[in-house]
């Protein structure tokens, strides 16, 4: 059982940025448990000796040409902003400190 | 807060304690383009106007890398030394922040295009010191929030904030040292000598503008102390908001002391983000985060690996110029400098531009002399560094070759740089403006020599009678009355031929 | 003019370049037929009258000049999937958080799609991000599967799949992820293909799990798919993952099918993908398919695919971590919704409260699934393990493909339920992907041809071809010839409606 509880949901939920209702935490507590006991099987097929996989195509250097193309223009951007100002997009107060 | 004193005082740090020190160097490539996508990479702007659905973190929109940016980060690997990840990825860094558009940075993590090098760094007095390189890794830049409302427009008491993300997805390179330890009172020098060695270093390159007061180059300075004989670390600090060369070695320093008054009173160092405060030279510890950051990093799926190619990383190689110490070296042996010399030319800054000079056609003498002399003084004067001054190499190579044909005088040519750095046009121009040009008319000059012999018949006579040296009496005459606009030469071969003499 | 609705694309082109009909003419009969039934099936979210309009008028102004129609499904209709970005067009995804949005570009699909004189009637209706297999996620209700009202159109592109199982539109476009295309394919008794990752770019396809998410073409036939396939694929500088390969002779490969002759063609039976959990008359559907390929001259095998098993696993760890990241973009910043935006909260505030209100539970579950198993302590047991499982799943294809030429499986290991059903059993509700989820782990080409009805209960059942990367091509020779063969499946709805 992976058990995840009250509080791992709480804690994932900050995480993901999602303001979460104490009902939700009950509902999401049971079937994450639910889900993560279905596919932890996945921890119990490949060896060490197996890689990842994470891309699905067999591609590598996919580089562009630095060379200017068009953008948007600065209303065209600001287009569907929730508030704008001074050409620039308006957000609330900002608490934390950038990273 | 204790009630010892916060600082302790820098002799005794260093006696009773070894610093160790980490620096985190980020460098703003100075390609055409974003990291991700065609936006123009320039500074400033009026805002929001470099921007697409990439940068902006659209629904729907992808990246795609700028290959040249990935020729310059390998390039900046390979000068310093380190080795070149045959294969690697981008990763996606998570957290959620209004300045950055997706909630996630792309960047290098456990895969850096560039690992384990190294780079010497010369200090003041010639000693040479080797700083190990852990890793230089891609990413991209964040866009510019402007907090509005309380005092002082700084994040704290703002009302509201606004979003510029002009800068988000400007190409990064991260450098990161491993540890340098083992500098003992010379730590802070050595920080500021292998942040200025870098900034020389991607200068000659031409990679990045390397402005650190614009942000292109920009330094956060990881500080612990060491008991003596201790074999652990201590905790670090992370210092940011270093803008200056001076203010790395400042921040080190304070932090040092600062440290070391912590750990003397019995107290321990909080693992946390410092901003370093200009005004005073101190540092101030950040809003501490409720937990410890969890980046969820994973392969970032919308883009492939990088896997250079010998062949590709070969051509790389070729173009990387000279490094700056090398140069300098090899400049004192074509240049015969003796060690002193070479140190001011180093010291005022002016080496490449005494080399530009010099390509531009002028006497090495000659080019030293003006740089680490006169316009070094200028700099001074107006407080600016050699290198902004508003005057180019072939400028002066042109003003050099102007006093070599006799079209100027030495006083005339300094009037005309100080015309070019006020702004007056190049050194023709101000020549033509200011009506410099020597006086070559020799039916002009005639009549001034003539009437200096006149007033000074004793000196003439003694011309006359084989005292050749004597004419320099009359040559300075000459020059006083052409207010310096004469060649001096010609008048003396006018003098001699007027006595009868030549 | 109502038969219009009736013809297949390949029909309705042929008779627009003929002049025997007008585009405007087929899209208006198009946008009636919405008119009348949508209200019922409520496969779109947003119709695009005028647009479609205008870009047929074009189309004919061309015929009528003279000129060479630009593509050969000019003047042919198509159903959007929500999915995809459309310049001045709302996109919602099916999501509230994107209500209103009007996107200031264009994806390189809708690009193409206008490019070729497609006129797009409108945006289908999807679960929430594409995460679904129901279309009951949708912030917008449910799409009513037009076979039975009561019962689902599959998910998430059940939009596109309704429309075209109404006769709303004879060519729709999809996406799919873990089976968003076939699945609802198979649950409508439509076509629709996933084609090879990378066949067709993603750029402003909004990402749900970037690794796996493929747009593809839906149609009534295989052919239709085929020629809507042609004209969406193709390499795209503005996606890093996408091939610079010439796309295959599609519609070439479905007239050759459609001939009916496999002989020389392999055939691998997928053991792993039958038993347990599968409806009897999906397996015994299945079984008569394989039945009638081998009647067509095909070799027919049965192939191990052991780590099959897994997929469905790997599926629900690797779509959740990277949409986890994928949705972080809506944070009420720059566009999309924002709520208690009063003075009273921070940005941070403001981002949690929105994101908690504008996505919905299954979009949430998600997120929360993939956070966790993107979290320190947790990553390599989760997601890390999951990508090892693709790694064996990629390699149980490499040799079952040494051994055939496709591989088939049912789509679906059971035909529609009812709507609401499975809505809060999310393990249920995943199981219907259980034979889909292989070819996105894995970046091939799949696609779902009705199979005809269940014996049991007289709803549609889709046969998967599945084909190695880049043999896009094989899916619609294979697909054709079994379809011919076969005989038409959706007509008997038809029947059934005309018989109400
Ligand atoms: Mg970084
Ligand atoms: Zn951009």
């Amino acid at each position: 059982m992976s058990n995840i509880s009250r509080d791992e949901v709480a804690h994932l939920a900050k995480l993901a940025r999602m303001a979460v209702t104490p009902e939700e935490l009950d509902t999401f507590a049971g079937q994450l448990d639910q889900i993560l006991d279905a596919v932890a099987e996945v921890g119990e097929v490949a060896g060490d000796d197996i890689p990842p996989t994470s891309h699905a195509v067999p591609l590598t250097n996919v580089f562009r040409t630095d060379e200017v193309r068009p953008g948007l223009s600065q209303d065209a951007a600001l287009a569907g902003a929730p508030a704008a100002e001074e050409g620039r997009f308006r957000v609330p107060r900002i608490l934390g400190e950038q990273q | 807060m204790t009630t010892t004193a916060e600082l302790m005082d820098y002799a005794e740090v260093v006696e009773r304690y070894d610093p160790v020190l980490g620096l985190e160097v980020h460098v703003e490539l100075s390609t055409k383009t974003k990291m991700f996508c065609g936006c123009p990479n320039s500074f400033g702007g009026d805002p929001n106007t470099h921007v697409c659905p990439v940068c902006l973190g659209m629904p729907g929109a992808l990246p795609v890398v700028n290959g040249t940016a990935v020729e310059s980060a390998i390039r900046i690997g390979l000068a310093l030394n380190c080795d070149i990840a045959q294969w690697c990825r981008f990763a996606r860094k998570n957290y959620f922040y209004p300045d950055m558009p997706k909630n996630f940075q792309t960047s290098q993590y456990d895969e850096p295009i560039a690992f384990d090098g190294h780079l010497d760094v010369v200090l003041d007095d010639g000693e040479v010191v080797r700083v190990d390189i852990e890793r230089a890794h891609m990413e991209e830049d964040t866009g510019k929030s402007l907090h509005v409302g309380g005092a002082t427009g700084r994040i704290h008491g703002a009302e509201h904030s606004l979003l510029d993300y002009n800068r988000a997805g400007v190409p990064l390179i991260e450098i990161v040292t491993k540890p340098i330890a083992g500098m003992g009172e010379r730590a802070p020098e050595v920080a500021r000598a292998y942040v200025t060695a870098l900034r020389d270093l991607l200068r000659a390159m031409d990679v990045s503008d390397v402005r650190m007061d614009q942000g292109s180059l920009r330094c956060d300075a990881n500080v612990s102390l060491m008991a003596k004989g201790a074999n652990e670390f201590g905790t670090r600090t992370e210092t940011k908001n270093v803008n200056s060369l001076r203010s790395v070695e400042r921040a080190v320093r304070y932090e040092m002391t600062r440290h070391a008054a912590v750990l003397a009173d019995g107290g321990s160092i909080k693992q946390e983000t410092r901003h370093f405060q200009e005004a005073d030279g101190t540092t101030a510890a950040g809003r501490t985060k409720e937990t410890a950051e969890d980046y969820r990093y994973f392969p970032e799926p919308d883009l492939v690996p990088i896997a250079p190619t010998r062949e590709w990383v070969d051509q790389l190689r070729a173009t990387i110029p000279e490094m700056p110490w090398q140069r300098r070296k090899r400049i004192q042996d074509d240049w015969n400098l003796t060690d002193e010399e070479l140190r001011d030319l180093v010291n005022t800054g002016a080496v490449d531009l005494v080399a530009a000079t010099v390509d531009a056609g002028a006497a090495q003498a000659d080019a030293r002399s003006w740089w680490v002399q006169y316009l070094n003084q200028a700099a001074t004067a107006r407080e600016t560094e050699l290198a902004d001054l508003a005057i180019t190499p072939a400028e002066v190579a042109r003003v050099i070759a102007l006093v070599g044909s006799g079209e100027l005088t030495h006083k005339l040519a300094r009037q005309v740089v100080d015309g070019v750095l006020d702004g007056e046009g190049d050194p023709d121009q101000v020549i033509e403006a200011r009506g410099l040009k020597v006086v070559s008319d020799d039916s002009a000059l005639l009549a001034a020599v003539d009437e200096a012999l006149a007033a000074q018949p004793d000196v003439a006579d003694k011309i006359r009678g084989g005292k050749v040296q004597a004419a320099g009496a009359i040559v300075g005459a000459v020059m006083k009355a052409t207010k310096g606009q004469a060649d001096a030469a010609r008048v003396r071969e006018l003098i001699l031929e007027r006595v009868g003499a030549a | 003019m109502s038969d219009l609705t009736r013809l297949t694309a390949a029909e309705l082109a042929e008779k627009i370049h003929t002049g025997e009909v007008t585009a405007a003419e087929v899209t208006q009969a198009h946008l009636d037929r919405i008119a009348a039934v949508d209200g019922d099936v409520h496969a779109f979210l947003h119709v695009d009258a005028e647009g479609a309009l205008e870009t047929a008028r074009a189309v004919d102004a061309d015929l009528a000049a003279g000129r060479a129609p630009v593509s050969p499904l000019a003047g042919v209709p198509l159903a959007l999937k929500d999915v995809l970005t459309t310049r001045g067009v709302p996109t919602t995804c099916g999501s509230k958080t994107l209500e209103g949005w009007l996107p200031p570009y264009d994806a390189t699909v809708t690009r193409r799609l206008r490019e070729a004189g497609v006129p797009v009637l409108g945006k289908t209706n999807m679960d929430e991000f594409a995460m679904g297999s129901s279309t009951e996620n949708s912030a917008y209700g449910p799409t009513h599967n037009p076979w039975d009202l009561d019962r689902i159109p599959g998910g998430s592109g059940g939009g596109s799949s309704a429309s075209l199982a109404a006769y709303e539109a004879p060519l729709a476009i999809g996406t799919d992820t873990g089976g968003s295309i076939r699945q609802p394919a198979a649950v409508t008794a439509t076509v629709g293909v996933k084609p090879t990752y990378g066949g067709v770019s993603r750029y402003g396809l909004v990402a749900f799990s970037s690794s796996l998410d493929q747009a593809g073409p839906c149609g009534r036939t295989v052919l239709d798919a085929a020629l809507l396939h042609e004209v969406i694929a193709g390499h795209d500088p503005m996606d890093a993952t996408s091939i610079d390969a010439p796309v295959p002779a599609l519609a070439d490969a479905a007239r050759e099918g459609a001939r009916g002759d496999l002989n020389g063609v392999k055939v691998g039976v997928v053991r792993e993908l039958s038993g347990d959990g599968y409806q009897g008359g999906v397996l015994r559907s299945f079984d008569a398919a394989v039945a009638q390929l081998k009647e067509l001259g095909a070799e027919v095998v049965e192939v191990s695919c052991p780590h099959f098993g897994y997929a469905l696993s790997a599926y629900y760890l690797i779509a959740p971590s990277e949409c986890s990241s994928n949705l972080a973009r809506f944070d009420a910043m720059r566009y999309g919704l924002r709520v208690a935006d009063d003075g009273s909260h921070s940005a941070e505030e403001v981002m949690s409260l929105t994101r908690e209100e504008g996505f919905g539970a299954e979009v949430k579950r998600r997120v929360m699934l993939g956070t966790y198993a993107l979290s320190s302590g947790y990553y390599d047991a989760y997601y890390g393990s999951a990508q090892k499982v693709r790694t064996l799943i990629t390699r149980d294809f490499a040799a079952a493909f040494e051994q055939v030429d496709v591989l088939v499986s049912p789509t679906t290991p059971v035909t529609p339920f009812k709507l609401g059903e499975k809505v809060d059993d999310p393990l249920a509700m995943y199981l219907n992907d259980i034979c889909s989820i292989p070819a996105n782990l894995a970046g091939n080409a799949a696609m779902s041809v009705p199979s005809g009805l269940s014996d049991e209960d007289g709803l549609p059942v889709g046969l998967q071809i599945m084909a190695p990367a880049l043999a896009d091509d094989r899916l619609y020779r294979v697909g054709a010839a079994y379809e011919a063969a076969r005989g038409p499946v959706l007509d008997k709805l038809g029947e059934l409606e005309a018989a109400k």
